[in-house]
């Protein structure tokens, strides 16, 4: 006896996504959360929608994908807090200028014109304030940022609207595959579907595993800070052609400074510790590149846990292994711009076998037989 | 990089100096790291300042203050190094400690850490609290002790607790008016109080304390309103008048500053940061870390001592230090086991009889349900100013926990980081859900647990790698 | 809201808002202001509303002003200095994202 028509192992922003996209399409869903919806990434993100800089086989589905963003609001019938305020990356060398503009040659030879070059005058109108040494960059105008747990509450409750049921506090144990059906053994009971998503994210490894399919994964704490609440000063989100650096105004005020510094992950306990070298780093950067910044109060900084890969890209699409199992996780620390495009990635593929956007690149045995490691076991 | 200190204490109370001077005595190299100027900590704060300078003030202070005379006196002729005006933003399970001082940020290491960074007045959340105007009862009194100043308008004390009452005869000693003292306490808890009141009777002379404090102000004549519900500061851009629920009826009243206070709690910000392990205390619904009889915390090396380990007050605190200085002595080799119980007997027979007098004051003097539910319009979170309402809408479209509903309202979001929304916020989830606050839990504290700018940050000075 | 008992032994003057006043040595900053006719020190971001020391022991942040040029400094842990700039805080202005 079935459970529902969908299981999916994991409960964040790419879980939830797929459970809307089922569930309003009438796919009845059911979502396995270990410990709260949005426990790690998905709140823990410093919340970039940013299609600037991304790796070519990832900028058709960011192009899809910011389509969504630009009327989440109304889909979801919820305040994601998106504002279209752009992305910048910044060049500080000449031989920095001469990556952003090699940078936007290659995504014009592939198609593309959302990525514009912007010289000294333009980056100063942009990001006023930014320090006199800045030369240049790359801009992308309908990019912009979100409030990532509340884009993940709303894909989650509009996945319920539409009949989805999402159970906390149930972690998976193992996966059976009977015939015809999944099995889910959990520490709540036994859960049976005909089709498998597995959005587990850093843990993603751990259950393809248990699907058959073992992969290299590894889980890593991305750390981030933010500052006291500012008078608005900047629009678009700050990155850096040279140097670590994500850097945002939030709705509120605050200053959210990320980048890639990594902290260390406690596998027991799903804590994270800081790295205070990193975290020092990125000060300097941010107080470097924004002198007005040094006074300014840090009032918190933390850790998220998210899954890696050994390419940076993400696991998406069906199993190799067993037949209705699909893979959506270790987004490598650039997901939430994805999360409503390959949410609806998934859906198809469950519902009509096939994605109309190319997710080749993504498969989930592209590293079988290369000899890439395997660190699934990562959360007992 | 070896540790800098053997010992590093965090706080500069009673506590952490009685610590210190025993430390010290053992020939451990410790540092005490106090964010005020002087220390004395909030209890027997800038007493060498009134001792020296403005004696005219002691009387008005009482005789408990004068008790840290000698304290402040052995703590500046110990070995043990004084860091005044250093805020620690970090510990680390390493035992690294970050502290940010006017000369900036930098990381230290210690071998062994005492956390004694005392208590804070428990937040009671009522409309109009964020009013100019409305105050702890403590820090009116904090006013008194570092700067020698008293109110000058109309006062009015709100809530309960001994803090209260002896604030309130200190300002009528100074000549102060007291307009009211507004008593949230009811009937029935003295009733829920009688059973320990022998021991709290053989606790010392915390009774006759109080029975001293109530005689004096009936003697001032200050009028005491009991079962007061509903309170509230009203006024616009300062508080102008209070109103309150008092036998049925609704009262109003004049006020120039109202005066808070309804019980201390454990100031728990720097263990739950770290995270060492919690436990919810029922009687007076608060965290306090978990600990051993010596003060040791489950991560090792890291022990609390005093109110930050759950309230006893001042007194209990002096002997709880001690106990904590000997046993980081054992630990860092210089007493063995059965030195450590010889050496600590006296001050862990004098710590457990201070104790006794707990159960009687938790039963006397519970927060107030007024306090543990505000009404959906009371702001819960100062910082973000984010109401009761709120809370509970977050956490019906799915935030279930505090960390969710601080990612979805920002209550906690904000510089206190959840040090005045925290139990409440707990609370209300709790209240929400049907479950008890120990399974709804609170926020994750995260470092900086004191503010640092990116400067600080940028330059930080980290010795220990 | 609140006045001195006695003369300060060792008087010094800070500016709040541009105006002399007179502290005590070893006052802090938010002292002085209570002491003045305008205990406000700033007017919250997200509402406007206007705030006054609270707690006045480093916990509740809402004595934050601009000393010495330096924003959300807590004024009730940071003694006063002979010369020392105090101004209230504006609510930050909260322009539009996009």
């Amino acid at each position: 006896m079935s459970d529902a028509d969908v299981i999916i192992v994991g409960g964040g922003l790419h879980g939830c996504s797929a459970a809307y996209n089922l569930a309003s399409r009438r796919v009845k869903v059911l979502v396995l959360e270990k410990h709260v919806v949005g426990r790690h990434a998905s709140s823990a993100s410093a919340g970039g929608v940013r299609r600037l800089g991304r790796h070519p086989a990832e900028i058709p589905l960011a192009m899809a994908s910011i389509e969504l963003w630009h009327r989440l609001n109304e889909l979801l019938g919820a305040d994601t807090e998106f504002h279209a305020s752009g992305q910048v990356r910044v060049a500080e060398t000449p031989d920095e200028l001469d990556a952003c503009e090699a940078r936007v040659a290659l995504t014009r030879s592939l198609g593309y014109d959302h990525e514009i070059l912007i010289d000294k005058g333009e980056l100063v109108r942009l990001v006023p304030g930014i320090a006199a040494t800045a030369q240049g960059g790359i801009y992308v105008r309908e990019d912009g940022h979100a409030f990532p747990y509340k884009t993940t509450l709303a894909f989650r409750n509009a996945a319920e609207r539409h009949g989805a049921i999402v159970r906390e506090g149930v972690a998976v144990l193992a996966i059976e595959r009977a015939t015809h059906t999944w099995r889910v053994l959990t520490d709540r009971g036994r859960f049976e579907a005909p089709v498998l998503v597995n959005a587990a994210g850093a843990w993603g490894g751990e259950v393809a595993a248990m699907i058959g399919d073992p992969v290299p994964t590894s889980p890593v704490a991305l750390m981030m800070m933010v500052t006291a609440r500012m008078s608005r000063w900047l629009g678009p989100t700050v990155g850096s052609m040279g140097r670590k650096l994500s850097f945002k105004q939030s709705e509120s005020g605050t200053m959210v400074i990320g980048g890639g510094y990594r902290g260390t992950v406690h596998p027991e306990s799903e804590l994270t510790s800081l790295d205070f070298a990193g975290l020092r780093a990125s000060a300097r950067t941010v107080s470097e590149l924004f002198p007005h910044m040094r006074h300014v109060d840090i009032v918190r900084c933390w850790a998220g846990i998210e899954g890696f890969t050994p390419d940076d890209i993400p696991y998406i699409g069906p199993s190799k292994a067993a037949p209705d199992a699909y893979h959506s996780f270790a987004f490598c620390g650039h997901g939430f711009q994805l999360g409503p495009v390959v949410g609806a990635i998934t859906a198809e593929l469950i519902l009509n076998g096939r994605s109309n956007l190319p997710i080749e690149a993504f498969r989930i045995d592209r590293f079988e037989g290369t000899g890439a490691a395997y660190r699934g076991d990562i959360s007992r | 990089m070896s540790p800098q200190y053997d010992l590093a204490i965090v706080g500069g109370g009673p506590a952490g100096m009685a610590a210190a001077v025993r430390a010290a005595a053992f020939g451990l190299h410790t540092v005490l790291f106090d964010e005020q100027p002087a220390p004395g900590g909030q209890i027997y704060r800038a007493i060498e300042a009134v001792a020296g300078g403005r004696p005219q003030d002691l009387p008005i202070l009482g005789p408990e203050y004068r008790r840290g005379i000698a304290l402040v006196e052995a703590f500046r002729k110990c070995d043990a190094t004084y860091c005044p005006g250093t805020s620690v933003w970090q510990l680390t399970r390493e035992l690294e400690l970050g502290i940010v001082d006017a000369g900036g940020a930098r990381m230290v290491h210690a071998r062994h850490v005492l956390l004694a960074t005392g208590a804070l007045e428990r937040p009671v959340p009522f409309p109009g609290w964020t009013l100019p105007g409305v105050m702890t009862a403590g820090a009116a009194q904090g006013l008194l002790k570092a700067s020698g100043m008293l109110p000058d308008v109309p006062v009015v004390f709100y809530g309960g607790g001994p803090l209260l009452y002896q604030f309130a005869w200190q300002l009528a000693q100074a000549g102060v008016p007291v307009a009211a003292i507004l008593d949230t306490g009811r009937r029935a808890n003295y009733v829920a109080a009688a059973p320990y009141l022998p021991a709290a009777l053989a606790a010392g002379d915390y009774v006759a304390k109080g029975l001293r404090l109530l005689n004096g102000i009936r003697r001032h004549r200050i009028p005491i309103m009991r079962g007061v519900s509903d309170f509230q500061a009203l006024g616009n851009d300062r508080v102008r008048e209070v109103a309150y629920r008092q036998g049925g009826t609704t009262h109003h009243m004049a006020a120039g500053l109202v005066l808070v206070h309804a019980g201390v709690v454990a100031n728990c910000q720097l263990t739950q940061s770290v995270p060492c392990r919690h436990e919810w205390y029922g009687p007076q619904r608060a965290w306090r870390p978990v600990t051993d009889p010596w003060g040791n915390t489950d991560l090792a090396g890291i022990q609390v001592a005093g109110d930050c380990g759950g309230i006893g007050g001042a007194d209990a605190a002096v002997h709880a230090g001690r106990i904590a200085a000997f046993e980081a002595a054992r630990r860092l080799g210089r007493l063995s086991g059965d030195q450590r119980d010889t050496l600590a007997h006296p001050d862990r027979l004098a710590w457990r009889r201070h104790l006794l007098a707990r159960p009687f004051l938790d039963a006397l003097y519970p927060p107030s349900p007024g306090t543990l539910a505000p009404d959906d319009a009371t702001l819960i979170c100062r910082c973000e100013e984010v109401t009761a309402g709120a809370i509970r809408a977050a956490v019906r479209l799915g935030g279930t926990g505090p960390n969710q509903v601080k990612s979805y309202t920002r209550a906690g979001m904000g510089p206190c980081q959840g040090r005045e929304c925290g139990l409440t916020v707990t609370e209300i989830i709790a209240a929400e859900r049907g479950l008890a606050p120990e399974a709804v839990g609170t926020y994750r504290i995260r470092p900086p647990i004191k503010p640092l700018t990116v400067g600080q940050m940028a330059g930080l000075d980290d010795a220990t790698r | 809201m609140f006045k001195r008992r006695h003369e300060p032994n060792h008087a010094l003057t800070v500016y709040l808002d541009g105006d002399p006043i007179t502290a005590a040595a070893g006052d802090m900053v938010a002292a002085v202001l209570l002491a003045s006719p305008d205990p406000r020190c700033r007017a919250t971001p997200v509402s406007g509303s206007p705030r006054a020391p609270y707690c006045m022991m480093g916990v509740c942040f809402d004595c934050l002003m601009e000393i010495d040029g330096v924003l959300n400094r807590q004024a009730c842990l940071v003694p006063v200095a002979d010369g020392m700039r105090i101004r209230r805080q504006p609510r930050p202005e909260p322009m539009a994202l996009t």
